[in-house]
């Protein structure tokens, strides 16, 4: 138990009255977007054909010139964190899934991170789950990028692009859904592993999608990256110095474009990423153009990867032996009344997490998404708060869309690349 | 026998066959566009309507019919309802003076004017009533913005590709759309006028608000641009319009540049000479669905700038080259 938790939370699980509940609290001031004269408001989204979900960001425009930017969101709140509280603590991984719909492996990964510090059990996760994770999470990293470009390319008015990292993603998420059972919100790792052993035959599939992928890359390179109209919208689009990047809390591609080198899984490894070699793609000019850059490197970075776990990847267990959290294996549930009765506990009730409070973390791709979770002993997590990177890469969009152009707008939204499922959870 | 019938119905018979011809050729513009973006794309495109989707425009057109026709409670009523009609009036009546191949009793067209060239580019300059009249009219901000992008873009780029057509009106001292072919029996236009060829084909992209100039619709920044209230048949007909006006534009390209129906033996075979004209017509087809197939869409103030700055500089010092040449050798 922390010792700067209230000792309310490890006992009976609920808040001591906060003051007095019939109190009128004061809104928060407002700020009423209003037209005037020479500016016309003009609400774009929050269904809107570039706005990537349900954003709705309220122009004050004159002209084609965007003078005030309002993003607003919570159109798409479905109360994730609430939903979890009621959930033992591997039901929840399938809820905290649909957070960040087109990456659920890393949110999976940084919330099994999470308890696992809490049930100390983080070093003893076998070796092989740990590959698999970190093989997955690389994956998921590549096939939410692909969807980045896609509807990027299509803001900018190319629409070929998307087909072809659509085929990309289609390949990869195959993969996935041959390990994992599905292709959206996968909950394929577990409290102290992995759900399952890769299928036969998945290492030879592998093999075809990274030998396939160069190519693939080579074109989106060829049709986007050297195109002087897709240079022309980008560079010097959007810029945020590193100063702000990291004042406003920016992570993963955006903060890295602007020049600061932080990435988790450089920074503090975690499951063997120490033991590969990767760099971190960084650009100093903090443009949309510079983001695109970045990702495109990461989607490069993310399969060298791959192509290492794929050449290290070791037999062995896939879950951690310890019996108050994994499942007994399947064909001692039929010989043995014990392993029976022990699976039927687990699965009814969940194991219990100790007291106390914890922050887990990974580099997923759209930054640090972390998640803070605090246990009261109970079988279900007692409170669990989000860190989302889009939310946070989101903040940028006010400041840095002021002065532009409406076109310039859209893309500075598909270079934030937000998932809404995120933002507003 | 032709000879005997009246005038009028002549030209009414010759009005109809070729508005049939031009919406039937419209309706496969468009599917070819789908097929050749699907192929172009790792897909395959409509497949299921009849065989190879051959029928898919039928059932396009059957699904637009029957689309309610709503009219937002903000627009002018008469205009919004009058301007996809605009539209399509203009686009196909460029179709009048438009010279198809050579027979025994002159060209292949409903009516042969000996100002067939300044006529369609009267008639076609229309059409942007149609687009931004409909934006106008919609009393809408999107479609709003649209328009004013359509107007400033039609104008800046109706003017270079004037520009560049005035060199080969020089050269072919003929503003006669058949006087021009037949002014290219030695040579194409495309190799003396080939600036201008370049000039034209850029601004025939931008003046059809075709990828990567098709910033009146530009369907990621405007939704939907002009035509994002219209539904049913009156979005169909603005669809008609952009379509027959990508056609018309590629007529003309292939009837100033390309020597329009000449090719080898064609002379004394309208039948070859209207096959090469098609098969020219298609290529011109076929690399706007390309572009569509690759670019992505430049910035609103870089497509002014472009305009004014490089297309209009250039058509005029072409302009220019070929007066002086025409003056001194012709």
């Amino acid at each position: 138990m922390s010792d700067h938790l209230p000792d309310w939370i490890g006992s009976e699980g609920n808040p001591p009255n906060f003051g007095d509940p019939t109190a009128v609290l004061e809104p928060e001031p407002y700020e009423v977007v209003s037209r005037s004269d020479d500016e016309m408001v003009l609400s774009m989204g929050p269904q809107h054909p570039s706005t990537h979900g349900v954003l709705q960001v309220v122009l004050g425009i004159d002209g084609e010139t965007v003078k005030r930017a309002e993003p607003e969101i919570g159109y798409l709140h479905t109360g994730i964190e609430k939903s979890a509280e009621n959930l033992f603590w591997n039901q929840s991984l399938t809820v905290i899934d649909r957070m960040d719909y087109l990456a659920p492996l890393t949110n999976n990964f940084a919330f099994c991170r999470g308890v696992e510090k809490l049930l100390g059990i983080t070093g003893q996760v076998p070796r092989r789950a740990q590959q698999i994770r970190v093989m997955m999470a690389e994956m998921t990293r590549i096939t939410s990028h692909c969807i980045w470009l896609g509807t990027h390319a299509i803001d900018l008015g190319a629409i070929s692009p998307f087909f072809f990292t659509v085929d990309l993603r289609e390949n990869i998420l195959d993969l996935i859904e041959a390990a994992s059972g599905a292709r959206m919100n996968m909950t394929y790792f577990r409290v102290g592993g992995i759900n399952g052993d890769l299928p036969e035959g998945f290492l030879e599939r592998l093999d075809e999608v990274i030998a396939k992928f160069p190519r693939r890359m080579r074109d989106l390179r060829d049709l986007l990256q050297k195109n002087p109209i897709w240079t022309d919208r980008e560079v010097g689009v959007g810029v945020i110095s590193a100063e702000d990047a990291v004042a406003w809390g920016l992570t993963g591609p955006s903060l890295r474009a602007s020049g600061v080198a932080y990435d988790l899984r450089k920074i503090e490894p975690y499951s063997t990423y120490e033991e590969y070699e990767f760099d971190v793609p960084t650009r100093t000019e903090g443009d949309c153009y510079a983001r695109f850059l970045v990702r495109l490197d990461e989607m490069e970075e993310s399969m060298r990867i791959i192509e290492q776990v794929r050449k290290n990847l070791e037999p062995g267990p896939i879950m951690v032996n310890e019996p108050a959290v994994a499942l007994p294996p399947k064909p001692s549930i039929g010989l043995s009344m014990e392993s029976l009765i022990h699976h039927f506990k687990l699965v009814s009730e969940g194991f219990r997490v100790p007291a106390g409070d914890v922050y887990g973390a990974v580099e997923g791709p759209r930054g640090e998404i972390g998640y803070y979770i605090v246990s009261n002993g109970e079988n279900r997590p007692w409170r669990v708060r989000t860190r989302p990177p889009s939310f946070y890469n989101l903040q940028a969009l006010r400041k840095i869309a002021a002065g532009n152009l409406i076109a310039d707008v859209v893309v500075m939204i598909g270079s934030l690349d937000p998932v809404f499922g995120e933002v507003d959870r | 026998m032709i000879e005997a019938l009246p005038l009028w119905l002549l030209v009414a018979i010759k009005s109809l066959v070729l508005l049939i011809i031009v919406i039937t050729l419209f309706a496969y513009t468009m599917l070819a566009e789908r097929k050749v973006l699907a192929y172009m794309q790792l897909r395959v495109g409509p497949n299921k309507v009849g065989p190879w989707g051959l029928l898919q425009p039928a059932a396009d057109a059957l699904k637009m019919i029957f689309k309610e026709d709503l009219t937002p409670s903000s627009a002018d009523p008469l205009i919004y309802r009058l301007a996809p009609f605009i539209a399509v009036f203009t686009a196909l009546l460029a179709y009048a003076v438009i010279p198809f191949s050579q027979g025994e009793h002159g060209p292949w067209s409903i009516a042969n004017v000996n100002a067939g060239i300044l006529f369609v580019f009267a008639i076609t300059s229309m059409g942007v009533y149609g687009i931004s009249l409909a934006g106008w009219a919609s009393g809408s901000k999107y479609p709003l913005l649209g328009s004013v992008r359509a107007t400033a873009q039609m104008i800046s780029y109706e003017l270079a590709m004037t520009m560049s057509v005035i060199g080969v009106i020089l050269q072919a001292s003929t503003t006669s759309l058949s006087g021009i072919v037949e002014a290219q029996s030695r040579m194409w236009f495309i190799v003396p006028q080939f600036l201008g060829f370049l000039i034209y084909i850029i601004t025939a992209v931008a003046e059809t608000n075709r990828v990567p100039f098709d910033l009146v619709e530009a369907e990621s920044e405007l939704v939907a641009g002009f035509h994002t209230e219209y539904s049913g048949l009156r979005f169909g007909l603005f669809f008609i319009a952009e379509y027959i006006n990508m056609i018309t534009v590629s007529c003309l390209a292939t009837l100033l540049f390309l020597g329009g129906w000449s090719g080898p033996g064609s002379s004394g075979h309208p039948l070859l000479g209207l096959l090469y004209f098609v098969i020219k017509v298609f290529a011109f087809l076929f690399f706007y669905i390309w572009l569509r197939g690759t670019l992505p869409r430049l910035r609103y103030d870089r497509l002014m700038a472009f305009g004014w700055k490089v297309l209009l500089p250039l058509a005029t010092l072409n302009l220019l080259v070929t007066a002086i040449v025409v003056a001194l050798w012709y």
